[in-house]
């Protein structure tokens, strides 16, 4: 129990104790759940790292998000910001380092298990289904939640219209909510891109999600789109409760946005932080000004 | 609010859409069996009903779900096999228990050979379903309880008897064919509008995504397998019981492999519609093309001249379609009625 009366701050400063409590356990560790429970933490990563053929991609990073904030992961372009949510949702495996995500501590996130542990996601590239309708493909949002078989599908057992009509009701109501019921029975890949972005935002929001990941929502859009997707991200949190983890680029856009903002350089987390304290860190306008990213500060 | 939604996004009963399967039902079921004259039932219609069905079950797998199989064929040799030998053996089994115990069979064939999907791609699983179409040829021929020991690997059909009355002949076992495509097209028809088939659509279409919102992908992959395996298989019983009535392993060849694969591309991928599209230009076209032959060049239109025109214009359809139209002649159509609706109004 030495990790319980640890407390928020002494296990923040500490990455190594952190380490030590993190690799201690087998899988199913308890104890960065239960630190994180006290730090009201929905989310922990401790000490994650990962290389691709040899190049880090992640060194020791840790991240802490709390339930109900939004919060933002920025960097420059190959900072690992992408890296970092893909571990998170399953799609690479950390090399080194713990994910604690609602009381849960992994040292792989399950891929397939993603949705039933309360987290959704957006794709960086557009990850639709071309060939589904606005509708379907936001109705697939809620594939998790079906028991029903395929014999039942067919032949319309009770079971399955009941499945049918409970998510096709709150379809409707993910559609009301972000403005899509002009294109709802429109082929998904007829849409314009600012708008298909929002079709995959409704696809993960009708899951209920406890934990959202953005990766790069308002990438290639424009400024109108931009604000627009913005107000949603906002309303999302603050009508359903959602933790939101934003990851962005363009780094103007989210210091509105966002509760705190964490800053990745080279794989290395370099700043951590309410965006007002982001925004004056020498270390940020020097990773900033360093590259050819420099608007935004 | 939320209920109007709920009524707006409730679809009416679209009468329009109801129409044209009916009149084709009737069609198949009044005027068919009356006027039809039995080379039509026999070298079209047989032939065409039962690669239909085949294409349907390909459908299924390569155009909703994205899995790319060559070994169709060997799955409706797995079918007509297994037909065969459960009439042989289980003694009184009716028909329709026969047939569904064979396509039960392929299923189970078919989620073996399936399950090399669960790790490959693409161009690389359909070089393993490959090994589908070899083994199963090969498992025929060389064990010869799966004819009954017939020198030859030749099995033939059994009288088709259904509750005392007989489908032996052409008309009967015409009725027998189209009953059963419609039947199962049916289902498979319910089964790409539901959940499910949007869970192999979801597969096909990225993966990554589907896995991440829950959707069992494994599970999705070797479902897809089994339904297609056991509508292919089914095929198989027509072909070999309704169409040819005696049939060999080597009957069931990559060639046929492809001819299912080529219907739904020409057909249109991820369309019911389009594998009977493709199937009935893949049944007529090689007899137009012997008209059109013998009716331009005469004597010099020979069967070795017509087989290689055929390969050369099929050949040549299947790159034109690949590139001007992907969605093939189910798309052709769509545009076709759009363009005389919009004529019209």
């Amino acid at each position: 129990m030495i990790g319980a009366s640890l407390g928020a701050a002494a296990y923040e400063r500490a990455p190594e104790i952190s380490g030590i409590l993190a690799g201690a356990g087998p899988v199913e560790d308890t104890r960065p759940a239960r630190l994180s429970a006290k730090t009201d933490a929905i989310l922990t990563l401790s000490g994650i790292g990962i290389a691709f053929g040899g190049v880090k991609a992640l060194s020791d990073v840790d991240l802490e998000v709390k339930g109900g904030e939004i919060r933002a992961v920025i960097g420059p372009n190959g900072a690992g910001k992408s890296s970092l949510i893909n571990i998170i949702s399953g799609l690479y495996h950390a090399d080194r380092g713990r994910i604690a995500i609602d009381g849960q501590s992994f040292s792989r996130v399950p891929a397939s298990r993603l949705a039933r542990l309360g987290v959704a996601r957006t794709f960086q590239n557009l990850a639709l289904f071309g060939g589904l309708s606005v509708r379907d493909n936001i109705a697939s949002g809620r594939v998790h939640t079906r028991r029903a078989s395929f014999v039942e599908h067919i032949a319309g057992l009770p079971r399955a219209r009941r499945e049918d009509a409970r998510i096709a009701e709150k379809v409707d109501r993910t559609i009301a909510f972000l403005h899509l019921d002009t294109v709802a029975d429109r082929l998904v890949a007829t849409l314009p891109y600012g708008l298909q972005k929002r079709v995959e935002l409704a696809r993960a929001l009708v899951a209920e999600p406890k934990i959202l990941l953005l990766d790069e929502p308002m990438a290639g859009m424009t400024a109108t789109e931009k604000a627009e997707m913005a107000g949603f991200v906002r309303a999302a949190r603050d009508r359903h409760g959602v933790t939101i983890i934003l990851i962005e680029h363009d780094i103007g856009v989210v210091m509105g946005l966002s509760d705190r903002v964490a800053v990745l350089d080279y794989g290395r987390k370099i700043a951590d932080g309410t965006p007002a304290e982001v925004r004056t860190d020498p270390a940020v306008i020097r990773a900033y000004i360093g590259t050819a990213d420099g608007e935004g500060i | 609010m939320a209920v109007q939604a709920l009524d707006a996004g409730r679809p009416s009963i679209d009468w329009q859409k109801w129409a044209l399967p009916a009149a084709l039902i009737a069609v198949a079921y009044c005027l068919i069996p009356a006027y039809a004259s039995s080379y039509l039932v026999e070298a079209i219609l047989l032939p065409f009903l039962a690669l239909s069905l085949a294409a349907v079950g390909l459908n299924l797998l390569t155009g909703y779900c994205g899995q790319l199989s060559l070994g169709s064929s060997a799955f409706m040799a797995v079918g007509a096999f297994a037909a065969y030998n459960f009439n042989l053996r289980v003694e009184g089994l009716p028909l329709a228990a026969t047939m569904i115990l064979a396509g039960i069979s392929a299923a189970g064939i078919g989620v073996v050979f399936g399950l090399p999907s669960l790790r490959l791609r693409g161009f690389y699983l359909a070089v393993s379903t490959l090994a589908a179409q070899f083994f199963v040829q090969w498992a025929l021929t060389k064990f010869g309880w799966f004819s009954n020991d017939n020198p030859s690997g030749v099995i033939s059909a059994p009288h088709l008897v259904i509750a005392g009355f007989s489908f032996d002949g052409a008309t009967g076992r015409y009725l027998l064919s189209v009953t059963t495509v419609i039947l199962l097209t049916a289902l498979v028809w319910r089964l790409v509008n539901s959940a499910t088939g949007r869970n192999f659509i979801a597969v096909r279409d990225n993966e990554t995504a589907a896995r991440v919102i829950g959707v069992p992908v494994l599970r999705t992959k070797l479902l897809a397998f089994a339904i297609s395996s056991f509508i292919i298989g089914v095929a198989g019983v027509l072909w070999a019981f309704t169409y040819l009535r005696t049939v060999e392993p080597a009957g069931f060849n990559l060639d046929r492999s492809f001819q299912i694969l080529f219907i739904i591309i020409i057909g249109g991928l991820a369309s019911i519609r389009g594998a009977f599209l493709g199937a009935a230009f893949i049944v007529v076209f090689p007899l137009a093309l012997s008209r059109l032959g013998a009716a331009l060049f005469g004597w010099l239109f020979d069967s070795g001249v017509l087989d290689m025109s055929q390969r050369i214009v099929l050949g040549a359809l299947i790159i034109i379609f690949l590139i001007a139209e992907p969605n093939g002649l189910s798309a052709l159509l769509d545009r076709l009625k759009r363009r005389i609706g919009s004529r019209s109004s």
